[in-house]
């Protein structure tokens, strides 16, 4: 197609399905695995590091173990996947889950620049030559925006992987796809966290130290711009110093870890300005320098989803009773991550309660694990095809007499 | 309240650190408790910002509004009867545009704020003008766009006015060739937008192989350098090439911003941006918004002692730009000098929704 740059693999891709989990499938992704683990250039960038610890051999040999597949699968042929553009290697996770599953992959790659980017495609155009039938089913490709390249592999697809929010997911949508074509979309989400504040009072200050690096990753790291990143956090036995100890520490971390850029500065300054003027839940604000923002609110209202920070700026709120969260829990609440709860506790109050949302429960640090199961899909499962067949009515009936 | 027109009678670049700063704190607490009163919206961000008017001893600890903010909301401190007209920035189609409220008190300090600092640049006396742009671009009157403002603010320098470009933004030989004739011998005043100049008028010209003498003429240009900047022309660039084709070499870009109209930035012989005594700037620093030290980068607040339509006396603009000294510039002028950098650069926004904001 024109203006279709391929990074790996060509127009002639092989769409026919493999087994999930097959060896070669597990071996290719081992192998991946090593190479990045062997170069002290790659592995500097943390996000490839943690790909290449995904997707080493022991944690793959236990997918596979959970998956528990009766060699009764295949994958569904060909699936087309859109990367999102600001978040540099979440297209190599969409291909693997897709890969785990079977399936021969069309991967849309960012069309902004990453290293990274580049990096894995480096990666993986040296290690598919050792596994021909997965690299003849391997495309990486750049195409500036344009619907009608898109509509192209959409019409080729057996199942598609929308990544990019609200707006990308609508528009691929209305694109003609085969009628048994299989999607799965990963919206607008909104996460939460939970804390109870006695358990804070508890740690000493190492363990302080550690929990504050573990939100800091779950939200700075990704400059609170992930679905799964925290925006609200929930207070559980609220107490004042409490409180204080923990964001004093949050503010230490990012201090000392977050790269502040000036339009991040600005803009969440135009943004708890805005929130001083029309948010009318606003109970106390507090600025700590300009790397961590906290407006407490005086109520969870429906629709809390759209109050949104960046950049270190997050909400919080006392709970009086955790069922408060019943009234305003929604389909777009995605992650809660918790510390000093007990996480079958929050499971129990959503499957009690048949709350709409929430697909998952994290301690703080997990939000952005991403893994295959996410957004409350069984990716491995749903990308693939169950071969039913019934054992027990045989045939016998013909023949006996 | 000290009133704006007794400082209209200061002499723009007159006052020395110490003085600017007596006069800064009595007018500014006074806007600052003045917009309190009479924009609620405003007070509500005093107020989230916990600041007290009553307290206050320093400017420097005034708070800023983000510029950006008059993108988001009407702020206005007077009546919506008694608003005389509305300015918008120059956004791009799509983009929020800023919306500035004028009275008429405002906007007419703008205008005789803009006349005494650029006449200490030009003289008091009018010069016949040549505007190089499109008289098109001031038709819509009941909207001000800041270019047309820009325009029209600087029209009152100007006798003989003539537009260099015609209705689509060609270049007008005709018209320009006749005003030339007619005021041959006599110092013109050229104004127009920096990339406007470069683009439409420079690089056409130049084109043509057309020889104009402009070397009797001061040339009075802003708008930033956005633009001109990712064609990799830098000041020294522009300077150099027009005073080789034009011959022209009183050239003086100035800083200025929709949101406070009348108190531009005027550039010196010296190439330094001045604050007169109705504006003053301090750069601040990302990580905390403390002020910067001298020579150090930072993100631009502006300050001015005029608007009173609307809470825009103390700003935090997109730009940043460095202090370059205080009173000491060789071209005379008090008060602070400064140079900018450019617009601070959009974030890289990291995060699984395809957003990416223009700025």
């Amino acid at each position: 197609m024109k203006n279709v740059e391929y990074l790996t693999g060509s127009e002639n891709i092989v769409t026919t399905p493999m087994q999930p989990f097959s060896s070669e499938i597990c071996d290719f992704m081992n192998e991946i695995s090593l190479l990045i683990m062997k170069s002290a250039q790659i592995r500097t960038y943390t996000d490839i590091s943690a790909l290449a610890f995904w997707c080493r051999k022991a944690n793959i040999q236990k997918l596979k173990t959970e998956f528990k597949d009766n060699g009764d699968r295949l994958g569904r042929g060909l699936c087309f996947h859109i990367a999102p553009s600001n978040v540099p290697i979440n297209f190599a996770f969409s291909y693997f889950f897709s890969l785990l599953a079977g399936n021969a992959n069309i991967v849309r790659l960012p069309t902004k620049k990453f290293p990274q980017v580049d990096c894995l495609c480096e990666v993986f155009n040296n290690v598919l030559p050792h596994y021909p039938n997965i690299k003849a089913r391997t495309a990486f490709v750049k195409y500036p925006a344009n619907n009608d390249i898109t509509a192209e592999f959409c019409k080729m697809a057996d199942a598609r992987m929308i990544w990019g929010g609200d707006s990308t997911i609508i528009s691929v949508k209305s694109l003609e796809t085969k009628p048994r074509c299989v999607d799965i979309t990963f919206s607008d989400r909104y996460s939460v966290c939970i804390i109870d504040a006695n358990k804070i009072l508890e740690l000493d200050n190492d363990n302080l130290a550690r929990l504050s690096k573990d939100f800091y990753n779950d939200t700075y790291l990704m400059d609170q711009n992930a679905c799964s990143s925290p925006q609200l956090v929930l207070w559980l036995n609220a107490n004042p110093r409490a409180r204080d100890i923990f964001w004093n520490a949050v503010y230490e971390t990012a201090g000392k870890n977050y790269e502040l850029q000036d339009a991040i500065s600005v803009d969440k300054y135009v943004k708890i300005c805005q929130d001083a003027v029309n948010l009318n839940i606003v109970k106390t604000t507090q600025r700590i320098s300009n790397f961590l923002y906290l407006t407490e609110i005086n109520g969870l209202i429906p629709g809390m989803e759209n109050i949104r920070g960046k950049g270190g700026y997050f909400y919080e709120y006392c709970l009086k009773d955790i069922r408060e969260l019943l009234e305003v829990i929604n389909e777009k609440y995605q992650t809660v991550t918790y510390f000093g709860i007990n996480p079958n506790k929050l499971r129990q109050i959503i499957i009690e309660n048949n709350l709409p949302g929430i697909d998952r429960i994290v301690p703080v640090g997990k939000a952005l694990d991403i893994n295959v199961i996410w957004d409350g899909h069984d990716l491995v499962r749903e990308l693939s095809r169950q071969i039913s067949v019934d054992y027990k009515t045989s045939e016998k009936v013909y023949f006996s007499r | 309240m000290i009133s704006y027109s007794e400082i209209l009678n200061i002499l723009p670049f007159s006052l020395d650190r110490s003085e600017k700063t007596d006069l800064f704190n009595q007018r500014l607490g006074q806007l600052t408790a003045f917009h309190g009163e009479n924009c609620d919206k405003y007070k509500k961000i005093l107020d989230m910002l916990g600041f007290n008017a009553d307290k206050m001893t320093d400017y420097y600890d005034i708070p800023f509004l983000p510029a950006g903010l008059f993108k988001e909301m009407e702020l206005l401190s007077v009546a919506r009867g008694e608003i005389f007209k509305t300015m918008t920035s120059s956004g791009t189609t799509g983009q929020a545009v800023s919306k500035i409220y004028l009275n008429k008190t405002t906007a007419s300090n703008q205008q005789k704020t803009l006349v005494k600092i650029v006449s200490d640049f030009t003289g008091a006396n009018r010069m016949p003008m040549l505007i190089i742009d499109s008289p098109s671009v001031i038709k819509e009157r009941n909207m001000f766009s800041a270019r047309g403002a820009g325009i029209l603010g600087f029209s009152v320098f100007g006798a003989d006015r003539t537009y260099a470009l015609d209705e689509d933004m060609n270049l007008n030989i005709a018209a320009m060739e006749e005003f030339l004739e007619k005021q041959k011998g006599k110092n013109i005043l050229l104004f127009g937008f920096t990339f406007m100049i470069w683009q439409y008028f420079y690089k056409e010209l130049k084109k043509l192989n057309k020889k104009i003498d402009l070397s009797s003429g001061v040339l009075i240009h802003g708008g930033g350098w956005k633009k001109l900047i990712n064609e990799a022309v830098s000041r020294e660039k522009f300077k150099k090439r027009l005073k080789d084709v034009f011959g022209i070499t009183r050239v003086h870009d100035y800083y200025g911003m929709v949101e406070q109209t009348g108190c531009i930035y005027m550039e010196c012989e010296y190439g330094h941006l001045h604050a007169s005594v109705f504006s003053d700037v301090i750069t601040r620093r990302s990580i905390d918004f403390s002020p910067c030290s001298p020579g150090e980068a930072g993100i631009i607040q502006v300050l001015s002692l005029l608007p009173e339509s609307y809470p825009g006396h103390s700003l935090l603009t997109e730009d940043k730009g460095i202090i370059l000294g205080e009173d000491d510039c060789p071209c005379g002028r008090k008060g602070k000098y400064f140079e900018i950098c450019g617009r601070i650069k959009n974030a890289e926004i990291r995060g699984c929704s395809d957003t990416y904001e223009k700025r």
